[in-house]
């Protein structure tokens, strides 16, 4: 037995060593910082390597690793501890999340050279790779509690990083806002979890789940669906994700890729032992999956903003994620599966979209690209991986992951497993179709970014069209390379997972294994998806690859505006929240005002009222005050002679 | 021995004292009133203790004397500085102590 447990500590206090001295360090470390960042995140990521060689050379029950630091809050009857425990899951979690983190900050070096606050970035982003370390690391749910709010906190740092810009300092607050929506369920599950099985640590907890009564365990699995979907951006709490773009590229691509939105799926697949004794938790769960993946892909589909385009396809992806996790024993593996690879080609699409703002002046209208792929050959072929990649193309990365999600739902069985599956393949083809959008626009057809093309108005003179015309260039190579990194796992991730089912066996004795029973072969399921893909892709070329793209956008059909306001998700919660919650505060001063102060006020008028009329007895005149002596004692006279004669 | 109409005098003299405490303004006059309100008592005081035969009436009315006495020379002298300060006996005068 080696003392690899020893290390696992390390993971996490890596990354937490240089936020501490990158945050507390001030300005004389400007010019290492983004060293410092990037050296702590890699020693991480090696760190993690090691353990994985070490975790390979045991046997597939022998593999989980734990440690135990110190206990933190001792109390009878309540003990929290600061353990981890590495196991399979958390493994693959620490490998994606230092490695394609490692990766996002070697291409900050180069994104973020001009920020004067890289320093502070660098260390912003340690402290999100922390948190989520922390996050996938604890043994217990309430160290899980302290990374979740870790990733909360940097998430909202780095969304308002620019926080000179109104929007991304509002952005910032609604991430906050609404993760704190899903945070309040976590902790609910939490204080459950606590009542039912008088402890939080997973051993006990998932051990003897299958005790507690099916009640119980859909409360506690509902809330920490309700925690998922805050920080995984699923339908209702998916607001956020959208307005998140406004940080700088290299965090939408770590929270979109590697930390944040995966946290939620996380969270479901490792509490899976309360999902399986509670199906109707895991039905809702299967249906808030499947929603989002609709919703994601719509709204994907009609955004002109790139990387607007891209966050709705994460919300859609992690809808896929969440319904695979909703589906049981049968989904679990391939919903971490598709995580990796979608955490591999995402970041490379963000990254890939990254440059090509970095090239184009920080321009994120669509419409205002076209024809780069001369310009930047890098960028394009790795996007163009990406791009194959997640829409699914045979041999890539998302052909196995989703495919093999798009089955489990069919083999989820009953009307449910034909409706989720008919979800899950519709998705695919409106994935095919924004994504082919997303490509076709930027890379392909003419070159709209030309003021000179365009008919020069009267009276401006031409040369300030050529002063802010944008010159497209490729990036440099700290930015590159990580993108190339990202598409090699993004071609072959998914190929080298399925062979012989090596991700399935690696995660079985974590998340358990169920084939299910498919009503129909994996081969008509393949091929339905590759159907459904050549529609996609089709629509998308016919709309967009044909014929020029209008610079501006056009008024489009009902669905496209809805889809480019969200589909109203904004205007809903505007509606039902904020107006709701006004005129409840209202009512509430109304009543206070007029119900409880009324009550105070009225008592002490009516006793300011009685005293006064009490006061005309004190006249101050000698005589008054005889009468009244002398009417008391006749009354205590007569009734002694009453009392007498009775 | 039937006290009743040494019981009656003294219910007349008591009422007397008692209006004249209530309804009369000069100090002095309610003073006087007050001292018929106590020889009232002196004069039940005695009958009673005529009709039972014992002193202990007799005894009471010579405490209420004493009293009335001490009575006098204080309440004189309040009249008397009140009368100094304010050039009037009237008891509605002196009603400083209401609001």
């Amino acid at each position: 037995m080696s003392n690899a447990e020893n290390l696992i500590a390390l993971l996490v206090a890596a990354p937490l060593l240089g936020a501490a001295v990158l945050l507390c360090g001030g300005r004389r470390l400007d010019a290492v910082g983004h060293v410092i960042g990037t050296a702590l995140s890699t020693l991480s990521f090696v760190i993690g390597v090691v353990l994985f060689a070490d975790m390979l050379g045991r046997g597939a029950d022998d593999r989980a690793m734990s440690q135990h630091l110190f206990s933190w809050i001792p109390v009878e009857g309540f003990q929290a501890d600061v353990a981890f425990q590495l196991d399979q899951l958390s493994m693959t979690f620490v490998l994606l999340i230092s490695g394609v983190g490692s990766l996002i900050h070697l291409y900050s070096i180069g994104y973020m050279e001009h920020d004067e606050r890289r320093r502070r970035f660098f260390g912003y982003l340690n402290l999100f790779l922390a948190a989520m370390l922390l996050l996938v690391l604890a043994d217990n749910y309430l160290l899980l509690y302290v990374g979740w709010e870790g990733v909360g906190l940097a998430s909202y740092l780095l969304i308002g990083f620019w926080q000179h810009k109104p929007s991304a300092a509002t952005a910032a607050k609604k991430a906050f806002l609404v993760n704190r929506v899903g945070d309040i369920g976590l902790s609910i599950a939490i204080m459950l979890m606590f009542t039912t099985f008088g402890t939080f640590a997973f051993g006990p907890v998932l051990g003897a789940a299958d005790e507690a009564g099916e009640g119980r365990l859909t409360a506690i699995g509902l809330m920490l669906l309700l925690a998922a979907c805050g920080k995984s951006a699923q339908v209702p709490l998916q607001s956020w994700l959208g307005d998140a773009m406004e940080g700088p590229t290299p965090v939408s691509a770590l929270i979109h890729a590697a930390t944040m939105v995966t946290a939620g799926v996380y969270l479901i697949v490792r509490s899976g032992e309360i999902f399986n004794g509670a199906p109707d938790a895991q039905l809702v769960v299967t249906v808030v999956g499947a929603v989002t993946l609709l919703f994601g892909a719509i709204v994907g589909c009609a955004k002109d903003d790139i990387k607007k385009a891209l966050a709705g396809s994460t919300m859609s992806q992690i809808g896929y994620m969440i319904l695979a996790a909703g589906l049981g024993p049968i989904g679990y593996a391939f919903a971490i599966m598709h995580l990796v690879t979608h955490g591999f080609f995402k970041a490379g699409l963000f990254l890939g979209a990254g440059s090509v703002m970095h090239g184009m002046n920080d321009e994120v209208d669509m419409r205002k690209y076209g024809g780069l792929r001369k310009y930047m050959p890098i960028t394009f072929v790795t996007f163009g991986l990406g791009y194959l990649a997640i829409i699914g193309f045979p041999g890539l990365s998302g052909f196995f992951s989703k495919d093999k999600i798009i089955e489990a739902a069919f083999a989820k069985g009953g009307t449910e497993g034909w409706i989720l599956g008919g979800v899950a393949l519709l998705g695919a083809g409106i994935t095919a179709y924004y994504m082919t959008r997303v490509m076709i626009m930027t890379f392909f057809g003419e070159e709209r970014w030309r003021k000179s093309a365009a008919p020069a108005e009267p009276g401006v003179a031409p040369a300030s069209g050529e002063h802010d015309e944008p010159h497209p260039h490729e990036s440099p190579r700290s930015m590159t390379i990580p993108m190339i990194v990202l598409a090699f796992g993004s071609v072959f991730a998914g190929g080298y997972f399925s062979i012989g089912e090596r991700f399935v066996h690696w995660l079985e004795p974590v998340t358990g294994y169920d084939h299910g029973h498919p009503p129909v072969s994996a081969l008509t399921v393949t091929l339905a998806t590759m159907v459904m893909l050549v529609v996609g892709v089709g629509i998308a070329y016919v709309q967009y690859g044909r014929g020029p793209v209008p610079v501006l956008a056009p008024r489009g059909s009902l669905l496209t505006r809805a889809a480019r306001r969200d589909l109203y998700q904004d205007d809903f919660n505007h509606v039902v929240l904020v107006r709701g919650g006004e005129h409840l505060t209202r009512s509430l001063v109304y009543v206070d005002h007029t119900l409880v102060d009324g009550v105070v006020n009225g008592t002490a008028a009516s006793m300011g009222g009685l005293s006064g009329r009490l006061r005309k007895l004190q006249n101050g005149y000698a005589r008054s005050y005889a009468v009244s002596m002398f009417g008391g004692a006749a009354i205590l006279v007569a009734a002694t002679l009453l009392m007498r004669a009775v | 021995m039937n006290p009743v109409n040494y019981l009656y005098l003294a219910a007349l003299l008591f009422t007397i004292g008692a209006t004249g405490v209530l309804i009369r303004r000069n100090a002095i006059v309610v003073f006087m009133c007050v001292e018929l309100m106590l020889n009232a008592c002196n004069l039940a005081f005695v009958a009673f203790s005529r009709m039972h035969g014992n002193l202990d009436g007799q005894i009471i009315a010579f405490f209420t004397m004493v009293v009335a006495a001490a009575e006098v020379v204080v309440g004189l002298a309040i009249i008397v500085s009140l009368f100094r300060s304010r050039h009037s006996a009237s008891v509605d005068d002196a009603s400083l102590m209401k609001l």
